[in-house]
């Protein structure tokens, strides 16, 4: 087995195992660095949610371009990853709130996003089980949702098929740039070598970019999620709260096997040392609380699970991702916030696209990591915006 | 300087010994039962209405049971008991218990997890039928409900409770088709030595097989069962004896189990350092002999530590109390711990011996054919798992049910990642520890979604 390709990823996750399929298909040979198993950490812990609506708008370029691969998973990878395209709804409890939601439907039309505003009576005309405290709603058609547990396993076994090298249990102990190669270094294995070094190493990013002079201010949490017992399939779209309270966020979906999934409200502690992360008890009684306000009729069901897992954040909440701005060769895709599921097969796309030709169509200026060369970005007070 | 809060998960013969124990030393400790009185699983009392003797109940274990209900209901005064109560999660010395729908935090100095056991299963084809049941759930019926899983039920499995079901069906007058033990005759011979340690209970175990057999039960050893029949509801058992033979014992309900299995959530989300014991292929918290586990201010007691039985498990509670004392700096009897670990010591070569006499049949997990389902909550296949752990490479047991969904239910694996191990090590040919153990997460029970925070005192 080689220790030499074109592109050495570190960290295989969603970002990684995307990146590594789309540059076999430019070509480029392609080793995986992942130090326990693929999408372990927050790629197969978070909720799922397959969602354009309530993204930046500068990021719905890429969540086009991400969802367009989606819907064609089957044909690319072999796999669906349980993805159904049901729709997904943002729901409110305030006029003010909702009209948030409107201006950002208008907004998003730019981008081809086709959002239907509804009515606090149309919501439960439509959507029956809803509460009486919501006042409006704002429904994509488009969006849906998919297992985690699947995904980023899925995409890196296509990836292997198509010839790039996985390594899992696979620690990145030392990394070095040589005048032509970076060499890197793995715990108890062979020193692997390529002139292409793509870091999608999720919560772990920030100490790899911090060796090539580039420290990042990211912050590490875990998402609250639970899921309950399975239910009869009622609930087609993913639904989640808008507000500008984090203790109301609350986010929820039905697997079609019956069970629905829970997550939102404050975050949990998580450490990128022990590579664990904790659910909260008492925010899984908060979250029951603010489930009961969506969907009342839910109480009358029971969690049979919660879990979380490692998720790194930037105060600006936006992800790092593009070229280092001191080291040829090098380039980020991490830190996405707890939003990078939807947008991760199109993160590997444009990751792929601009090593291969060294450039991409999609815009993805925002996200440099030279932005905290400068500043430490905006304040951390911004960071409960989100949703 | 106030009292030390100490909490008992569990009013078994474990926590019923414990609290004694601490109530004697002057303290109230809280007690968190599941069931609306205690007694536990052994000595489960009755609803009230019933009227059974405790002769009818309990059997030979009659005075064991009253002298643990009295001895419960005298300190009933003397401690927080809370009945019908879930433990559903613990973290940062906080235990959340909730009862009636409200969920209380209980801060702790101690924590004694006397949490008892659950069957031990494996899959046999055909065992999800209606009219299956655990052993334990069989017992169950008959000792709280008083009713039979049917009127012609077979028993198939293997260890101490295979039989003493039986015979308490038996009792109770129902028509026990037959029992089907996996474990050879043989096994049982070489368990002599080490069951010759509690001379009363070996005899009493013989004694049992001799009046099944003298009752015209039938009883074959070392079989292989091969599958439960029927179309809609169990009907028969087919199994293969010693010899090949391929028989059929017409039934109408089947209790199945392969003795028991510590309920060990608590101790894990506690972040307890768990090991595997290789004479079970189970993994237990690991206990420095005086029950207290890796996290100070936990301890394990009764079959929630290790699958010993009752009188083991009054033994532990108590050591487990007295240890939890001295570690509070109370003083406590040197000379009665040290019996206590004595008396352990000779329990624990019986369940060696029990081990020997009545072994887990890994072999028999590891050939369920591929359409077999393993985990009935998510409806995963023996085939499902070993695709998880072949083309998807699942090296470990929690890989396997993120890919395969195997454990994922409402049990938590509880019921299949005995068997799921076996069969996960033998597609990886690797070995039955490597394989590891699903992670507990909370809720222990399936937690209500209409559960509301204790308003502040």
């Amino acid at each position: 087995m080689s220790g030499t390709a074109d592109v050495i990823i570190v960290g295989g996750g969603i970002m990684g195992a995307s990146a590594a399929f789309f540059l076999r298909r430019h070509g480029k040979s392609v080793i995986l660095l992942e130090r326990d198993l693929v999408g372990q950490a927050a790629s197969g812990t978070n909720f799922g949610n397959v969602r354009r609506q309530g993204r930046y708008l500068h990021q719905l370029s890429l969540s086009n371009r991400a969802l367009d691969i989606w819907t064609r998973l089957p044909g690319l990878i072999g796999e669906d990853c349980e993805f159904v395209q049901r729709g997904h709804l943002r729901v409110c409890y305030t006029d003010e709130q909702a009209g948030k939601l409107e201006t950002y439907a208008r907004d998003a039309r730019d981008y081809g996003l086709d959002l239907e505003m509804m009515s606090g009576n149309a919501l439960r005309a439509r959507f029956p089980y809803l509460g009486r405290e919501l006042v409006a709603g704002c429904f994509d058609p488009q969006g849906g949702h998919a297992n985690p547990r699947l995904t980023a396993p899925a995409i890196a076994r296509a990836a292997m098929r198509a010839g790039a090298q996985v390594e899992e249990g696979a620690e990145v102990v030392g990394i070095a740039r040589g005048s032509e190669d970076f060499v890197v270094e793995v715990r108890n294995r062979a020193i692997f070598r390529a002139p292409v070094l793509l870091v999608t190493a999720g919560a772990w990013g920030g100490k790899l970019s911090a060796q090539f002079g580039e420290p990042v201010p990211i912050q590490i949490h875990g998402p609250q999620m639970a899921v309950t017992e399975p239910l009869p399939y009622r609930m087609g779209p993913s639904f989640g709260v808008s507000t500008s309270h984090v203790f109301e966020t609350v986010y929820f979906r039905q697997v079609e096997r019956g069970n629905v999934v829970i997550g939102g409200g404050t975050r949990g502690p998580a450490s990128n040392d022990t590579n664990r992360a904790a659910v909260l008890p008492e925010n899984i009684l908060g979250q029951m609380e603010q489930l009961r306000r969506v969907i009342p009729g839910i109480a009358a069901a029971s969690i049979i699970r919660v879990w979380s897992g490692v998720e790194s954040y930037f105060p600006d909440d936006i992800p790092v991702m593009g070229p280092s701005a001191t080291t040829p060769g090098l380039y980020y895709a991490f830190g996405f916030c707890g939003a990078g599921f939807q947008i991760g097969p199109g993160v590997g796309d444009v990751m792929a696209e601009l090593i291969a030709t060294g450039a991409t169509t999609t815009p993805i200026a925002p996200y440099s990591i030279s932005r905290f060369a400068v500043t430490r970005g905006p304040s951390a007070a911004q960071i409960s915006k989100r949703r | 300087m106030a009292d030390p809060r100490l909490i008992i998960v569990g009013a078994g013969p474990a926590g019923v010994r414990a609290a004694e124990t601490l109530v004697a030393a002057g303290l109230r400790p809280v007690v968190i039962d599941e069931s609306g009185a205690a007694g536990g699983q052994i000595y489960r009392r009755q609803p009230a209405g019933f009227s059974r003797t405790y002769e009818v109940l309990y059997g030979s274990d009659a005075p064991k049971a009253r002298a643990l209900h009295a001895g419960f209901d005298v300190l009933r005064d003397r401690v927080d008991y809370r009945p019908d109560s879930l433990a559903w999660n613990l973290r940062d010395k906080l235990l959340h218990v909730a009862r009636a729908g409200v969920s209380t935090a209980l801060p702790f100095d101690a924590l004694i997890l006397a949490t008892g056991a659950t069957d031990r299963l494996l899959p046999i084809r055909g065992w999800n039928l209606p009219g299956c049941y655990s052993l334990g759930g069989a017992q169950i019926a008959l000792k709280a409900q008083a009713c039979s899983i049917g009127a012609r039920p077979v028993f198939v499995g293997t260890g101490p409770l295979l039989y003493l079901v039986a015979s308490q069906y038996l009792k109770a007058g129902v028509a026990v088709a037959g029992i089907l033990d996996t474990a050879p005759v043989a096994a049982s011979i070489r368990a002599i030595p080490d069951l010759a340690v509690r001379p009363g209970l070996m005899a009493r175990g013989i004694l049992l097989q001799a009046k099944l057999r003298m009752a015209g039960v039938p009883i074959e050893h070392g079989v292989h069962p091969l599958a439960i029949e029927g179309k809609d509801e169990a009907m028969a058992v087919l199994y293969r004896t010693t010899s090949g033979a391929e028989r059929r014992i017409a039934c109408d309900a089947v209790g199945i189990g392969f003795h028991l299995r510590s309920e060990t959530q608590l101790a894990d989300l506690a972040g307890c350092d768990f090991l595997f014991d290789r004479s079970t292929g189970h993994w237990a918290p690991r206990t420095d002999g005086e029950c207290r586990t890796s996290q100070a201010g936990i301890y394990t007691a009764g079959d929630g530590a290790r699958i010993l039985g009752g009188d083991a498990a009054e033994a532990s509670g108590r050591l487990a109390a007295m240890a939890a004392l001295a570690d509070l700096g109370w003083p406590v009897d040197r000379a009665a711990m040290a019996t206590l670990k004595r008396d352990l010591r000779r329990f624990d070569r019986f369940r060696r011996g029990l081990a020997t006499a009545f072994p887990w049949p890994a072999d028999l997990a590891r050939q369920v054919e591929d359409d077999i389902i393993v985990c009935r909550c998510e409806a995963v296949t023996a085939g499902q798992l070993r695709e998880a752990a072949g083309a998807k490479n699942a090296p470990e047991l929690n890989r396997a049910k993120a890919l395969s969904r195997v454990g994922m239910g409402r049990c938590q694996g509880r019921y299949c990642s005995s068997a799921a191990a076996e069969i996960l090590a033998a597609a990886r040919a690797a070995d039955l520890a490597d394989v590891g153990r699903l992670r507990g997460q909370a809720p222990v029970k399936p937690l209500s979604l209409a559960t509301v925070v204790e308003a502040e005192a």
